[in-house]
């Protein structure tokens, strides 16, 4: 559906997007995550066309950006950044014109405009001037023009960015309603929706593409995947000794949780799962536990690793 | 779907835009008021005692229209740009040259309906002796294609900058070189020192000769040919603009 070739995007001296490439399929939806500055919006503009790359190709269902853009672009559905809309119309006006300019007319148009606003929940603004809304209301008024067309792609930049979490969660709701039949990109930098919504993610860094596997896996390679927390009664020293005797733990830190509970973190060896181990040793010794758990990884601590790494000063706010 | 639906989809929306705001009413009030006082206050139209338009009514329009029009035109593209819907607009199905259309049509016919609104000076005219409709109708023929030109330069500045104050200085002073280089104080001045026919090279260039020939009931191929080039030089000038710095 989206196949995106080596994209190079240069502003001046800076180059914003560096050799970007994934293909994107229906069914896919794509949490496209990176800092600020990263390269997020410029590579999605590309992708619709808004701004021609420097290098590299953009396919869009057959159509190329570059090329065929207007066909193209008859098959996205887009939500730029910060939802632009024109603010002295009102949002049935705005949905009718974004109807007409999908090439529909007359009452099919009005049919579009009426089934956008409705599957938004925006029938009880619908009289309102876009300035005076909301910005939920706006965010979702903007997200009904994208999908008015039914789009095979849809492409969102940020979309859950400054609404409240009942907003988010409206919004989220909407994109895996949609996800079954689309190929759905968006980008986000809060983590938490990667794992409410995504089924794919690709971390991006100082413009190059620096992780592209599914939620699970990329959790996986946190430096806590795995790691066994448990509180037991026991002396400190001995625990930590005998946690660290488990073949396969790298490190074990013990500390007194109070005057009988010690909570040790054991972490281990490349990144193996190692509860039953830990829980074998309790048992054996006979101390009692009050609380275990194994860390299912963070996706935050894994963003970190992988964005962090890259030279910091290249991620400058991206140029307006 | 036709070639030109999205573009008048386009020109309605904008057109809409300018009724949907004070911005219409304010200028047809002021292009009319100012139009009125000078030809009846500043040209001693009564004073003068003939029943003609081109030296007391049509020889302001290019002056009222230098600073008016840019005020028209200063908010298409770079309103557009500060808002962000550019990215909207440019990202829908439609090539930019429509846009471009739609957007300038849609400013122009407002500009020709203020226009058409000074019909009452025609009608005095009419009243108090004999005036020759075909001249006021080519008058008014070259005012549109002038008040088009002046337009098309203002939508090219604006699709520099989001800044739309910008965008309205550089219009006025592109606008003023067009209509100083054929002045006749300035190619006077600069028939001192340039041969005649370098003079005559930028006067060619000035709105003025090219109006002032529509004014005096001529309808001359060569000057409706002018203004139509530099509508359509702006507005490819336009497009390069919208085509290299859409997201800038």
């Amino acid at each position: 559906m989206i196949s995106v070739n080596n994209l190079v995007k240069d502003f001046g001296a800076r180059r914003a997007v560096d050799d970007v490439s994934f293909e994107v399929k229906a069914g896919e939806v794509l949490g496209f995550l990176g800092p600020n500055g990263a390269g997020k919006s410029t590579t999605m503009r590309m992708i619709t066309g808004f701004i021609s790359p420097t290098s590299g190709t953009s396919v869009v269902n057959g159509h190329d950006v570059q090329t065929e853009p207007v066909e193209a672009r008859r098959n996205i559905g887009y939500l730029p950044e910060n939802a632009p809309a024109y603010g002295d119309m009102t949002v049935e006006e705005f949905l009718l014109f974004s109807a007409k300019m999908r090439g529909f007319q007359g009452g099919q148009a009005i049919h579009k405009a009426e089934a956008a606003m409705a599957k938004c929940v925006l029938t009880e603004v619908r009289c309102q001037t876009i300035d005076t809304l909301s910005k939920g209301f706006r965010q979702r008024t903007c997200f009904a023009q994208a999908i008015l067309h039914d789009p095979p792609i849809l492409i969102m930049d940020e979309p859950t960015d400054g609404l409240d979490p009942n907003q988010k969660h409206v919004v989220r709701d909407m994109i895996t309603e949609m996800a079954e039949k689309k190929a759905i990109v968006f980008s986000t930098h809060v983590l938490e929706e990667v794992d409410a919504v995504c089924n794919r993610v690709i971390v991006i860094s100082g413009g190059k593409i620096v992780a592209d596997s599914d939620p699970q896996s990329l959790r996986k390679r946190s430096k806590d995947y795995n790691t066994v927390e448990i509180c037991l009664t026991a002396d400190r020293d001995a625990a930590r000794a005998a946690f660290l005797e488990i073949p396969d733990a790298k490190n074990v830190e013990a500390e007194q949780e109070n005057a009988e509970l010690v909570r040790c973190r054991i972490q281990p060896k490349d990144q193996q799962s190692i509860a039953a181990q830990v829980l074998e040793v309790a048992r054996r010794r006979e101390w009692m536990v009050t609380h275990v758990e194994a860390h299912a990884g963070r996706l935050d601590d894994v963003f970190r690793d992988l964005t962090s790494t890259e030279d910091v000063g290249k991620k400058e706010k991206r140029e307006e | 779907m036709g070639a030109w639906d999205p573009a008048r989809t386009i020109g309605k929306r904008e057109w809409n835009s300018y009724f949907n705001s004070p911005v219409a009413y304010i200028f047809i009030i002021f292009f009319l008021i100012l139009m009125g006082f000078f030809t009846f206050a500043v040209s001693r139209f009564y004073e003068s005692n003939q029943a003609e338009l081109s030296r007391s009514f049509f020889i302001w329009h290019p002056w009222l229209y230098l600073v008016l029009v840019p005020a028209v035109g200063m908010r298409l593209w770079s309103e557009e740009r500060r808002s962000h819907t550019i990215e909207l607009l440019l990202t829908m199905p439609i090539t930019p040259t429509q846009a471009i259309l739609g957007k300038f049509a849609a400013a122009w016919m407002f500009l020709i309906l203020a226009l058409v609104l000074t019909f009452p000076v025609v009608c005095t005219v009419r009243y108090l002796g004999q005036p020759d409709l075909g001249v006021a109708f080519t008058g008014y023929l070259g005012s549109a294609l002038l008040a088009g030109s002046y337009l098309s330069v203002s939508m090219f500045t604006s699709a520099l900058t989001k800044n739309q104050v910008i965008s309205f200085i550089i219009a006025v002073v592109v606008g003023l070189f067009l209509i100083l280089a054929g002045y006749p104080p300035v190619t006077d001045l600069l028939s001192r020192f340039l041969p005649i026919w370098a003079v005559d090279g930028v006067a060619a260039f000035s709105f003025m000769s090219h109006y002032e020939t529509m004014q005096r009931g001529i309808l001359d191929l060569r000057d409706i040919l002018y203004f139509a080039s530099v509508i359509g030089f702006m507005l490819f000038g336009t497009h390069v603009v919208l085509q290299h710095k859409a997201a800038a």
